[in-house]
């Protein structure tokens, strides 16, 4: 598997473990899509620090090659399984009763 | 990179009071599971060549697998911002539901 295949994996196994795992279904509530659209932005500047520096460089045969902020487009797909899997599991702990309040 | 996402995000424990860094066992229940799946594809992706870091501009030291130490920390950093995030939006929207709130 390449690049592109892992992180349509990564998001589906997110997306799951969000609605059916933990079923916390964040991604039906506005406070996910608020804060991530916050972080997208963020993202896309990191991802260009990254990539413009050489600091990190993809196989062209990785990646369907399209690129957003000098990353390959696949790198959104990877954020996004990322943050939806660590706020999921958040959200299941403060459920939990896991140091709920702040 | 790693400063940026900190100086980003981190104000946001002081600012909005969100209390992340306080509740670290519950931050670090979150952030392992997730990063050792993510390390494991990163793992994997750097063996395969689906990308790889520069020599020149990383410190240098290397954990298991050849990943950077930039790396490891990256999966621990970058998530801890996202959790900053979503407990900033609610530190300013308090009426909108997160899902752990008491019953």
């Amino acid at each position: 598997m390449i690049y592109s295949d892992i992180a349509v994996v990564g998001v589906i196994f997110a997306v799951f473990f969000d609605l059916y795992g933990v079923k916390t279904t964040l991604l039906s509530r506005k406070i996910f899509w608020t804060s991530y659209a916050i972080i997208v932005p963020f993202q896309l500047m990191t991802n260009w620090w990254l990539t413009s520096r050489g600091i990190v460089t993809y196989s062209p045969d990785a990646i369907i090659g399209t690129r957003i902020a000098g990353a390959p487009i696949e790198d959104l797909l990877f954020g996004f399984a990322l943050v939806l899997s660590t706020m999921s599991l958040w959200v299941y702990w403060g459920r939990k009763g896991v140091q709920p309040k702040n | 990179m790693l400063t940026f996402t900190v100086i980003g995000s981190f104000w946001l424990e002081i600012a909005l009071k969100v209390r992340v860094l306080k509740r670290i066992k519950r931050v670090l229940m979150s952030v392992i599971p997730v990063a050792i799946l993510f390390l494991i594809w990163d793992a994997y992706a750097v063996a395969s060549g689906h990308w790889k870091f520069d020599p020149e501009q990383v410190v240098g030291i290397y954990g298991p697998f050849g990943i950077p130490l930039e790396e490891y920390l990256f999966f621990i950093i970058v998530p801890m911002a996202a959790i900053m995030t979503i407990e900033g939006v609610r530190s300013v929207k308090k009426h909108w539901l997160v899902g752990d709130e008491k019953k």
